[in-house]
């Protein structure tokens, strides 16, 4: 089977999300990438150095800068005339192209898929990842999306893969980019943090947030996350949530911080290694997955832990 | 400007599901349903744009069983104005609702349908994205923030980095997320008069739609099982924990 897997990238850099979708598509059988963008060479050469990607399609074009899906999945449409499977990262990219291509190509998409158990055969989570379904498809071509907890990440050196230049129809005249306000921060990323602390509604501002989650999280060079009732209280900002209907995380700790454990929540830490809670309710059902527990009011527990690390 | 909602009915959001013994399924005996909470941020939005004056009639749709009707009688009662089930007892894929959906569009021409961005059932997140690639329209997906304009709609997007916006051409596609607005809860006279307003029969044949499945489920298991742990006595307890584990 020949897979076609879809490069993350800013247009300078690969992103990490992309190399658990190699590692899937490997799985499938042969790899190759499109990296579509603008200005986006040294995107293509780092794609070619990852270990088992045999070739690079380069589709170079202003009206792919954005990744607008209205540009792109045409592309990847026709790529798929001498593809078999379609393989992108389940992120907010991966998630607003794919299904576009998986119509477009008349095709059932298989999202946020977690094992290859066979060449059209793949388990997934549903129910907020209450239940693992094991789906067969009876289309011929694949259109997949890929967790990335649940993958290995590709070694990003090792590969010798070709780049070829493609060209696409461009700007498909249905949307435009307008604006984007990205964080920047020196904060590891959340989906590849080793240590990720999170807070939730308990916290109360976002100056408390500030004030108690940030110290504790510099101290162990971890990532922020928080529940949905923290971002929705405007907290921090959106991509911070974790859970069924935001980030998928799987680190080695994950602190939760006056966090209940809503199903919602939990679908997106429960494969966290180590899991601890702090929360002054010794009946909150985190408690029920959490390897660690304090029961104690956090704004005296989480100050006084960060005090003594 | 019309608007077209497409609401799925799926298990109430404070249900734990739990897997049948026989590994078929999730069990929905005797269990709770209601609207997909990203579909209730989807009407009323599309409320509140009437209110602004952007809209004028809200239509929404359903695709699945003939109890669906009630939950298109919640949307009725928030503030639809009409309601349209394609009744169906049979498990419809994304690829087939997008499919049913495009039929609905091109016999109601509306000018913007917003969908959520996923059901809380089977996680899919395909239906919006599948419906604009079939219409050939915009797609401005896990959307915090729109705005309609002349002929156009800016849409701000919910992105891992942060937050994008982007300009479609209308019609469009929007697809929800959770800091859209905050649904309103229909009043009891309204839910009193929702029951008076439309609401039509079709069924997928209706609009020609093959709904066989593109793919088969063989088994649905339960996730690995996390078992509670220790509760620490004290702070000093949990540091010498991370000093084991080697993260302090
Ligand atoms: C469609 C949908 C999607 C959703 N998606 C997500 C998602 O992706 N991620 C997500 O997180 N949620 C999601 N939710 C929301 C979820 O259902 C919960 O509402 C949310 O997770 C609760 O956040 P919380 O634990 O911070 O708040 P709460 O449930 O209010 O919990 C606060 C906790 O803090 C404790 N506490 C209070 N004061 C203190 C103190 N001083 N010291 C210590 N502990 C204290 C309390 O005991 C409590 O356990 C979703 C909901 C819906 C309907």
């Amino acid at each position: 089977m020949k897979t076609l897997v879809w490069v993350e990238h800013d247009n300078a850099q690969m992103k990490d999300a992309t190399l658990a979708a190699v590692t899937a598509a490997s799985k499938l059988g042969e790899v190759h990438a499109i990296v579509a963008g603008s200005g986006c060479q040294a995107v293509a050469d780092q794609a070619a150095k990852v270990a088992g990607i045999g070739k690079v399609h380069l589709a170079d074009d202003a009206a792919y800068a954005n990744a607008l899906p209205e540009n792109v999945a045409p592309l990847i449409a026709d790529l798929m005339g001498h593809h078999d499977a379609f393989v992108a990262p389940a992120t907010t990219t991966g998630k607003n192209i794919a299904p576009r291509v998986a119509a477009l190509l008349d095709v059932m998409q298989i999202s946020d898929i977690l094992s290859v158990e066979g060449d059209k055969t793949f388990t997934r989570p549903i129910y907020a990842g209450n239940a693992i379904a094991t789906v067969t498809t009876s289309d011929e071509k694949l259109v997949i999306t890929v967790r990335g907890t649940a993958f290995d990440k590709a070694a990003t050196e090792g590969g010798s893969g070709e780049v070829e230049a493609v060209s696409g129809s461009g700007d498909a005249g249905l949307s435009a980019f307008v604006s984007e306000e990205i964080a920047k921060s020196d904060r590891p990323e959340l989906t590849s943090a080793k240590i990720i602390v999170s807070g939730g509604r308990a916290l109360g501002s976002s100056e408390k947030f500030e004030e108690v989650i940030t110290p504790l999280a510099d101290k162990l060079g971890a990532g922020i996350g928080a529940s949905r009732a923290a971002v929705d209280a405007g907290y921090v900002p959106n991509d911070y949530q974790v859970g069924q209907t935001g980030k998928i995380v799987a680190p080695e700790v994950y602190i939760a911080i006056g966090i209940s454990g809503a199903i919602q929540h939990l679908a997106g830490m429960k494969d966290s290694k180590t899991i601890i809670a702090i929360n002054k309710d010794e009946d909150a059902p985190i408690f029920q997955i959490a390897d660690y527990g304090i029961v104690a009011d956090l704004f005296n527990a989480v100050p006084e832990l960060t005090g003594k690390l | 400007m019309k608007i077209l909602v497409p609401v799925k009915r799926v298990i109430d959001y404070n249900v734990k599901p739990r897997v049948k013994a026989d590994g078929s399924g999730v069990d929905l005996a005797n269990v709770k349903m209601s609207m997909n909470p990203f579909d209730e941020i989807s009407v009323e939005e599309a409320i509140r744009l009437k209110e602004a004056g952007k809209a004028e009639e809200i239509v929404a749709v359903s695709v699945g069983p003939a109890k669906a009707q009630e939950t298109l009688r919640t949307a009725l009662a928030m503030g639809a104005d009409r309601a349209i089930l394609v009744q169906t007892d049979d498990e419809v894929e994304p690829l087939a609702v997008a499919k049913i959906l495009k039929a609905i569009v091109e016999a109601e021409d509306p000018g913007l349908v917003i969908l959520g961005k996923q059901a809380i059932d089977d996680d899919s997140n395909q239906t919006g994205q599948m419906l604009a690639a079939l219409l050939g329209w915009g797609q401005g997906t896990f959307a915090n923030t729109v705005e309609v304009g002349d002929g156009t709609i800016d849409v701000k997007r919910e992105i891992d980095g942060g937050l994008q916006t982007v300009q479609l051409k209308l019609p469009a596609i929007v697809t929800t997320d959770l800091r859209l607005n905050e649904p309103r809860y229909a009043s009891l006279p309204n839910i009193m008069k929702a029951k008076s307003k439309p609401l039509d029969q079709k069924t997928p044949a209706d609009y020609g739609v093959d709904t066989a499945p593109r793919l088969t489920t063989s088994k649905v298991t339960e996730p690995p099982k996390r078992e509670a742990g220790e509760i620490l006595e004290d702070v000093d307890t949990l540091v010498a924990k991370l000093k084991e584990m080697g993260v302090a």
